[in-house]
């Protein structure tokens, strides 16, 4: 109890900084002496709060506090030893200073109120996460303290957290109640071990850690279906890309593009080549990803044209055919690359504002750049319909699929009709591209895997019609991610591949099925 | 009075020239002659080596897969992108069973487990091993396995109509799964490694130049018989409605013929010729890993199958052969170069000749 | 039940909707057996569409469709052409990588199944009857050709001749004199009129002229539904068939 009052008396000392500091050296020097003046110093320099004192602490915590002979005490640190209140080098190492179990005991709880007050919000947090798992009864008067000064509410949060594990080990059982109140108003997977914890070590307040587990389980639940959730729409946002241009050259034109694949590829690398070229302007790099997205487009258009010109244009109605010799310019595709770029994987740089995560209410996080990839994908969305449903293109794109011949009767160029709708929908491709070099391993080989995935949801989401792309590409990845957790990455996919298979049982025209005569075809 | 004596010259489609089928006969000649000259004496003028034994069974293989890509290509129209699948499951029936034999003589020395399973400590065979200790057994599995899968695939989507690109692509995506899921360790059939260090076949040592012989000729024998197989389907009445089955499947349907069942029937039976060049695959080259089910090796069958010329059998013998001897070729001096000319091939070959090799020995059919 | 009758074709309150609009609206027609039909009306009148529904190849998407006791639509294409029911579309479609003799010899009355094919040998009298019908459609000298090389009359020819040797006991005939000559016309006539009696034909048409030469009942057709029916002079005297043909 004394030295609960000598704390609370030290404590109340600390803005008198003037007085501190002025004793601080005092304080100090004992640490060279007996066991007992030692722990004393210890305490003292605990409850005085200066942050000087921190270092001091943790050098003797962990045997690197030295003495010389005349007590001057030193500090070694990455093999250099230096005084240890002036901080001037010292000249020549001196003797360990010993401490024992008292002297440790005291110093756990100097360093934890040391950090708990420092001026640094980080150690702050890190103090209280220590305390959170130390947690000892003893630290509750501490803990009520620094949360009474803590302005910052994350750290706060903490502060809360270990204050309720520390009352959890009180011997009281209103403390004990008030923290398990408080650990199952958390969503913390930590707050309901110590529960169980608990509620193993003594039947008294049972009823109240049951139902504290409960509403944490319900939180945790919850936190793990929004995660979730959040990780389909990721990767729904990247089949969206990725099958959009399929939607289009596909679903508009009948025409099977098995080099799509390598056309996200391409936008991939256009992305990584933007990036490099940027490098040595200071003021453009950091735009280097928003300004890839128009030259992806224009890249993979580019070759979007040349193929639908030089080679697909010759196989119209033949779509086997197609298929087979798209495969092929894939393959030269990626084979040209692989020659230029090499084999190995290119890294592209994230900027700044896609970084790191995002907490939301809940406490579910989110990744910033797969935040940002969904909203790319929506953008991308949104511009494709406009492109179809209100530009001149669009128009005679729509014509020149529902009749052919008639729509070149009315003077629509249909051959130039076809190149840039191919160009378009290759576009859209490369754009994919550029979100993907994001999230995945820009290799050569990179669009093989996304040429089955888009295939799948154009055609789950019914050939020809972009709302079904977009739904169906959501589902598939809702549905991919909430298969994950139990039945494993690859059994999820395979999951996947055989619902869509029966799936087609029941509507063979995917979700939104055109009708009537063009659909007979 | 058999159909084709009732009218015989029209049916070119059937009838390769006399240069067509000179080169076939002659091809398998040689084949048949390649394991004799072997034995030669090394500084025979006529001596061929181990490797050109080895690489032809390989080949040989190959073209029992595409006789079974062009018979329900060519014929039925059914592109199937995924029968490099049957090949790898016939491989891996016929692979069990050469593990089981392996027996005590693993690394780990189990009597039963092969090293893999002992190396993940599974202490039971699981039950979709049992009976493969037994050849014939393991031989019905090859061909049974490849022939359920095709059932099942072709029976959903035959009935649904899927027709066209999407059955390629459904066929693609049926052997990328299966793929994934070989890969997987828990599966029980050796994860990315795969089967190997295999030691004997039906009392057969395997690493003898006798056993190779066997191994070859069983090869050449079966290529033989899916050959006489194909060509007796594509000459009789089946075998024409396949063809109208291809060019108008619905036209087909209201003459009354129950068109998903034809399919399904080449369908199966083509997955099964080409299980079994998969099971006559794996001891010829000692080893089966998930790397078989990749799409990219059944697109290169089809590839074969086009470059020789589809819907003529002797075609698919002739794009297997040489496509494969311009890869060994090939990838012996540049390999960088080969996917340049196989990506080539898929392009040239359905812009240029879609009659492939075949077609350029043909009269123009029809008269 | 009323459609019943062994070899009648009873169509009730056929109705069939695509995205809202109604291709046929409560369509009835009763064909007896070894009836000749004629079926007229203009463009969209529901003709190709009710072919469709008694052929399989569209549901109805209310009404019933029977042939005999058989009710059709619970059944599929190949199924109803089992039945005994042709058909001969508008364009001729036959099967161009075989020839004439092979496109007759798929058509000719046998079993079906891939075993059965499989084991197919062309027996004498399947012969025979092949022959007959080449005769019969006149393509005797063209028996080993391709149907790729054949003129646009002779592939309609070629499917009337592959209709027929299906035996069938009812005919569906899409606009069969579609290009043809005038004498290539009038011999179709004379073949549907002597094909009938022993089984129903039912002939969809435009040219007048030809549905006169067939001298058969005539059913017009108008939006989806029954507008007039009787003989060529009864309805060619119906004020809402000239309504419908010349009015507005």
């Amino acid at each position: 109890m004394f030295r609960l009052l000598c704390l609370l008396a030290s404590l109340l000392l600390i803005p008198a900084a003037s007085q501190a500091q002025e004793s601080f050296e005092a304080t100090a020097a004992p640490l060279a002496g007996s066991f007992t003046a030692q722990a004393e110093a210890v305490e003292r320099l605990g409850a005085l709060g200066d942050p000087r004192a921190l270092p001091l602490l943790q050098a003797l915590a962990e045997g690197r506090l030295q003495k010389q002979a005349d007590g001057t005490l030193l500090i070694a640190q990455n093999g250099a030893v230096r005084e240890a209140l002036s901080g001037a080098p010292a000249a020549g190492p001196g003797e360990v200073v010993r401490i024992n179990n008292r002297v440790r005991a005291a110093l756990r709880g100097a360093l934890g109120r040391l950090q708990l007050m420092s001026p640094e919000e980080a150690v702050r947090a890190a103090a209280a996460e220590g305390l959170f798992r130390s947690r000892s009864a003893e630290n509750i008067p501490l803990l009520e303290q620094a949360l009474a000064r803590e302005t910052v509410p994350a750290v706060g949060r903490r502060m809360e957290m270990a204050l309720a594990a520390a009352r959890l080990m009180s011997g009281d059982v209103a403390t004990r109640r008030a923290g398990i109140a408080t650990l199952g108003a958390s969503s913390s997977a930590e707050a309901r071990g110590l529960l169980l914890e608990a509620r193993a070590a003594g039947a008294e307040t049972a009823d109240g850690i049951d139902a504290a587990i409960a509403a944490i389980d319900g939180r945790l639940k919850l936190r793990q279906m929004a995660e979730t959730a959040f990780q389909g729409l990721s990767l729904g946002s990247i089949l969206l890309l990725a099958a959009l241009g399929l939607a289009v050259t596909f679903g508009v034109m009948g025409v099977i593009n098995m080099a799509h694949g390598e056309m996200v590829m391409l936008g991939a690398y256009t992305t990584v080549m933007v990036q490099e070229a940027l490098r040595g302007i200071p003021w453009l790099a950091a735009w280097s990803l928003p300004l890839s997205v128009p030259a992806a487009f224009l890249v993979t258009a580019a070759v979007g044209v040349a193929l639908e010109r030089g080679l697909i244009r010759h196989l119209y109605g033949r779509p086997l055919e197609t298929l087979l010799m798209t495969f092929g310019v894939g393959m030269i595709l990626q084979q040209a690359v692989r020659l230029i770029f090499g084999a190995q994987n290119r890294e592209v740089v994230s900027p700044a504002w896609m970084q790191g995560t995002l907490t939301l209410p809940g406490d579910v996080t989110v990744t910033q750049n797969r935040l940002w990839i969904i909203l790319f994908a929506l953008v991308v969305l949104g511009l494709t319909v406009a492109a179809i449903r209100f530009t001149r293109f669009g128009l005679e794109m729509r014509a020149v699929v529902q009749n052919r011949r008639i729509a070149a009767t009315m003077g629509i160029r249909t051959g130039r009709v076809d190149a840039m709708t191919f160009a378009f929908g290759s576009g859209i491709a490369g754009m994919a591209g550029v979100a993907v070099s994001q999230i995945d391993n820009v290799s050569p080989n990179l669009g093989t895997g996304y040429i089955i995935d888009s295939f799948m949801v154009v055609v789950f989401g019914g050939v020809g019609s972009l709302a079904g792309t977009m739904i169906g590409a959501f589902t598939l990845g809702l549905v991919n991610k909430m298969l994950e957790p139990w039945a494993g990455a690859v059994l999820a996919k395979i999951a996947v591949l055989v619902g869509i298979m029966l799936f087609i049982q029941r509507r063979p025209k995917g979700l939104f099925a055109l009708r009537g005569r063009a659909a007979e075809q | 009075m058999s159909a084709t004596t009732a009218h015989p010259p029209v049916r070119t489609a059937l009838r390769p020239g006399l240069v067509l089928r000179g080169l076939l006969l002659g091809g398998l000649a040689i084949l048949a002659l390649l394991p004799v000259l072997n034995q030669l004496p090394q500084d025979s003028a006529l001596h061929v080596s181990d490797f050109v034994v080895a690489v032809s069974g390989k080949w040989i293989c190959y073209a029992i897969l595409a006789l079974a890509i062009d018979l329900a290509w060519g014929y039925a129209g059914i592109l199937s992108l995924g029968h490099g699948a049957f090949f790898a499951l016939g491989g891996y029936a016929m692979g069990m069973h050469l593990m089981r034999l392996i027996g005590p003589r693993g690394v780990y020395g189990h009597p039963v487990l092969p090293d893999f399973m002992v190396f993940l400590g599974w202490t039971e065979l699981p039950w979709y091993w049992w009976g493969f200790q037994h050849f014939p057994f393991a031989l019905l599995m090859a061909l049974a396995v490849p022939g359920l899968l095709a059932g099942l695939v072709g029976w959903l989507a035959f009935r649904s109509r899927i027709t066209g690109v999407y059955l390629s692509i459904i066929t693609q995506a049926m052997t990328y799964a299966l793929m994934l899921a070989f890969f997987r360790n828990d599966m029980g059939f050796g994860g990315n490694n795969g089967f190997t260090d295999f030691k004997e076949l039906l009392g057969m040592p395997l690493n003898t130049s006798g056993a190779r012989a066997a191994l070859f000729y069983a090869a050449l024998l079966a290529l033989g018989a899916a050959l006489l197989l194909c060509r007796h389907i594509a000459r009789s009445k089946l075998g024409r409605v396949l063809v109208a089955v291809r060019d108008a499947e619905s036209r087909l349907r209201f003459l009354g013929y129950d068109t998903t069942a034809v399919k399904l029937s080449v369908f199966v039976l083509s997955a099964m010729i080409a299980g079994l060049a998969g099971a006559l695959y794996v001891p010829l080259v000692g080893i089966i890993n998930p790397g078989e089910f990749s799409p990219g090796n059944s697109i290169e069958a089809v590839v074969w199958v086009a470059v020789g010329g589809r819907g003529t059998l002797v075609g698919a013998l002739l794009g297997a052969f040489s496509v494969n001897a311009l890869k060994t070729w090939l990838t012996s001096f540049a390999p960088d170069l080969w996917l340049f000319v196989l990506g080539g091939l898929f392009v040239a070959v359905t812009l240029l000749l879609p009659r492939g090799l075949a077609g350029l020995f043909r009269r123009e059919e029809g008269r | 039940m009323i459609g019943g009758v062994e070899g009648r074709l009873y169509l009730d309150g056929v109705s069939v909707v695509f995205d809202g609009f109604r291709a046929l609206n409560a369509l009835s027609l009763i064909i007896e057996p070894g009836e000749l039909r004629a079926i007229i009306g203009p463009n969209g009148a529901g003709k190709t569409t009710m072919m469709d529904i008694i052929t399989g190849k569209t549901r109805p998407t209310a009404g019933t469709v029977s042939f005999g006791e058989h009710d059709l639509t619970r059944m599929d294409e190949a199924e109803i052409a089992n039945l005994g029911i042709g058909r001969k579309f508008q364009k001729p479609t036959v099967f161009d990588a075989l020839t004439v003799f092979e496109n007759l010899e798929l058509a000719l009355k046998a079993p079906r199944d891939p075993w059965s094919c499989l084991r197919w040998r062309l027996a004498e009298g399947a012969r025979r009857r092949i022959e007959t019908v080449m005769e019969e459609i006149g393509l005797t000298e063209r028996a080993r050709d391709r149907a790729a090389i054949l003129s646009h009359g002779q592939r309609q020819w070629l499917e009337i001749g592959m209709l027929l040797i299906q035996e069938p006991r009812l005919l569906l005939v899409d606009e069969p004199v579609a290009g043809m000559t005038d004498q290539e016309t009038e011999s179709t006539a004379a073949l549907l009129r002597g094909i009938a009696g022993r089984r129903s034909v039912v002939v969809v048409e435009h040219d007048l002229e030809f549905v006169r030469a067939l001298g058969s009942k005539v059913t017009v057709l108008c939006e989806g539904s029954v507008l007039s029916e009787g003989s060529i002079d009864h309805v060619q005297n119906d004020p809402r068939v000239i309504e419908v043909y010349l009015g507005r």
